[in-house]
């Protein structure tokens, strides 16, 4: 099983990469993503799939809003909740 | 002639107890229906109310409320009494409350407005930012309040005459917000007789639409249209929808969902984001009209979102493309129903080089502009060339048109007014051209970007960019890049800064994305801090958004997604 650090890198570096384009950005754990603007709700439906692909955990649609995914501390312990 | 109002009575008069409206509501996951009979005896409560509270003929009054039934009220309640209401944009999770309402302010303080009426989640906040100014606020609760009119609303009504204002559109993004559209009840109602006529509108068609109503498709298409013509609506939250998709499609099966309007990127979100295991069953083969409109159109997107439907009985007649604005109170032109659109293969580089839209050759790089369609009835259409004379057949100019729907003016800004007509024509600064009767739109001579269907002007980026310190002032260019596997335009930012150190230009890129995303509410992609120099300046010493653009492109292709 992976852990609490994996994910949380394998989360960024997508976010990074897919969402921001930009790998050097210094992306913190604790960064507020959706309400800081770093990533839009469409991008959000996007970092869903990527988790159901790799950590196998589906999230409704309806669970993708900012108040419950707006940084990567919260989406891991939502990611862990389900496990 | 007559006005709205004298349309939905009518329509009572005939009708009462046909379905009017269907409220889809998140919060309780059911459904709120209103016959034309309840439906007109609740918006007559909410004009009650208004009118004991001092509100009139000619009034301003600003909705700050979320979309819902109270929006929904207020809005046909003020129109009942010939006052002039005006949607403000919603609020969402990701704008500063306090930039928010800010806005909200200078809106009320430039418009002498008589009273906002305001959503219990709101009003606290709306208390504060207005503290002192002379303006009423008005709970939309208080309004719902079941009590009917003492007097026969026919003392109340016609209030308006047909040149008054029914209501103020505000045209698009946050500098849209100082663009009050100004549209008579004569402009709506030619508007809609032509618009209807265009798509053959029919007593049993039914609109489904989750589209924001401060938005002239959501407004009119999807709000004022189905209303006063007599066609049922359903009529969702784009906050609703933005996060499960699937209730359209829902929607449109449990009401034999006839007409749809949506900007191009809804049909990649829906054909991508929507999974089988949702729409298990459902029969989409009512849809007789899916119709593309409010940012560019693209083939691929069409195409995409037919073959992913087409199993669940939508059909590729089904497609169609409006193109419209608000200062036409919406549609200019239409396709022709059914459908498909016609597809135009042009010469890429001919087009490039000379402005011209060629005919590819079958085995050449082809461009594929999908047509826009004719001009609706009363509605004229000309390209224009920069020296003022028509543009020919299949040569690329600035669309411009003239019609019997079109703004009386914008809200308190005569000059502004004047600048936008000339002659009676009103200068879109769109780029296309006619081939065959009709039009074919192929870009903006402004610099607009257009994301999911929402305008923004890259100098409202600017500015908020400009502001950020450590950015170099004045050397900040945004600009849209297409994204198309999301049919719509993303946001690029490229700023020159002073520094090179890696925390300080993370930290200048975290503000850059979040002060536009908490004052705009939008998203930019992608965000370049380069060193001094590297934009592109115009030879009158200006940065050249597209020169900036080419250059982007070529540097940075590598992190591009086309």
């Amino acid at each position: 099983m992976e852990t609490k650090r994996d994910m949380k890198e394998q989360l960024a570096t997508f976010i990074k990469t897919e969402l921001m384009r930009n790998p050097d950005y210094p992306l913190q754990n604790d960064e507020p993503l959706i309400t800081g603007g770093l990533v839009d709700s469409f991008s959000l439906v996007e970092l869903a799939l990527f988790i159901e692909e790799q950590f196998g955990v589906h999230f409704d649609d309806v669970e993708l809003t900012a108040q419950n995914m707006n940084t990567i501390d919260q989406i891991v312990g939502n990611i862990e909740a389900k496990l | 002639m007559s006005t709205l109002v004298d349309r939905l009575y009518e329509h009572r008069a005939r009708h009462p107890d046909s379905l009017a409206l269907a409220l889809v509501l998140v919060l309780h996951d059911r459904e709120e229906t209103f016959t034309v009979g309840d439906f007109v005896a609740r918006a007559e409560c909410y004009a009650n109310q208004l009118r004991v509270r001092g509100i009139g003929r000619g009034d301003l009054v600003i909705l700050v409320i979320g979309h819902g039934e109270a929006l929904v009220f207020s809005f046909w309640g003020a129109l009942l009494l010939g006052a002039v209401p005006s949607i403000f944009p919603f609020l969402s999770d990701r704008l500063d409350p306090e930039h928010y309402y800010r806005n909200v302010r200078q809106l009320v303080e430039r418009s002498e407005a008589r009273a906002i009426i305001v959503g219990d989640a709101q009003r606290e906040a709306l208390e504060h930012a207005l503290a002192g100014l002379p303006v009423p606020l008005i709970d939309a609760g208080e309004l719902a309040t079941i009590t009917p009119p003492t007097d026969s609303m026919s003392e109340i009504t016609p209030a308006a005459a047909p040149d008054d204002t029914a209501f103020l559109q505000h045209s698009s993004g946050s500098t849209g917000l100082q663009k009050g559209v100004m549209l008579s009840h004569r402009a709506v109602l030619n508007q809609i007789e032509a618009y209807s006529g265009a798509i053959g509108l029919r007593a049993d068609d039914v609109v489904v639409s989750w589209l924001p109503l401060y938005h002239d498709m959501g407004l009119i298409a999807g709000f004022v249209m189905p209303l006063t013509a007599g066609v049922p609506l359903v009529l969702m939250s784009p906050f609703h929808w933005v996060r499960d998709p699937q209730i359209l499609l829902h929607a449109i099966h449990r009401y034999r969902g006839t007409l749809c309007w949506l900007p191009n990127f809804a049909y990649n979100f829906l054909a991508t984001r929507v999974r089988d295991s949702q729409i298990e069953g459902l029969d989409l083969s009512s849809w007789r009209a899916a119709i593309n409109c409010s940012e560019p159109v693209a083939a691929a997107s069409h195409r995409q979102f037919v073959q992913r439907f087409a199993p669940y009985g939508f059909q590729e007649a089904a497609l169609s493309v409006c193109y419209a604005m608000a200062e036409n109170t919406f549609a200019v032109t239409q396709t022709r129903l059914p459908g498909p659109p016609r597809i135009d293969r042009i010469d890429a580089r001919m087009l490039r080089a000379a402005h011209r839209a060629v005919p590819a050759s079958q085995d050449g790089a082809a461009l594929e502009v999908v047509s826009c369609g004719q001009a609706i009835d009363g509605c004229e259409v000309r390209v224009v060339l920069p020296d003022g004379t028509d543009a020919p057949e299949r040569q690329i100019g600035e669309i411009a048109i003239r019609s019997n729907s079109m703004l009386s003016g914008y809200y308190r800004q005569p000059e502004l007014t004047a600048q936008s007509l000339r002659d009676g024509w009103y200068f879109t600064g769109d780029l296309g051209y006619l081939a065959g009767g009709e039009l074919f739109v192929t870009g903006r001579r402004k610099d607009l970007i257009i994301v999911g269907g929402k305008n923004i002007y890259p100098q409202d980026i600017e500015t908020i960019v400009n502001e950020i310190s450590g950015v170099h002032p004045g050397r900040v260019a945004a600009f849209g890049v297409a994204n198309e596997r999301l049919g719509t335009e993303d946001i690029a930012v490229v700023a020159e800064v002073e520094t090179s150190d890696p925390d300080r230009l993370g930290e200048i890129e975290r503000q850059i994305r979040t002060f536009v995303a908490q004052r705009l509410d939008v998203t930019v992609r992608y965000v370049r801090l380069t060193g001094l120099r590297w934009l592109v300046k115009t030879s009158s010493g200006k940065v050249s958004r597209s020169a900036t653009r080419e250059k982007f492109l070529a540097d940075f292709c590598q992190f591009v997604q086309q």
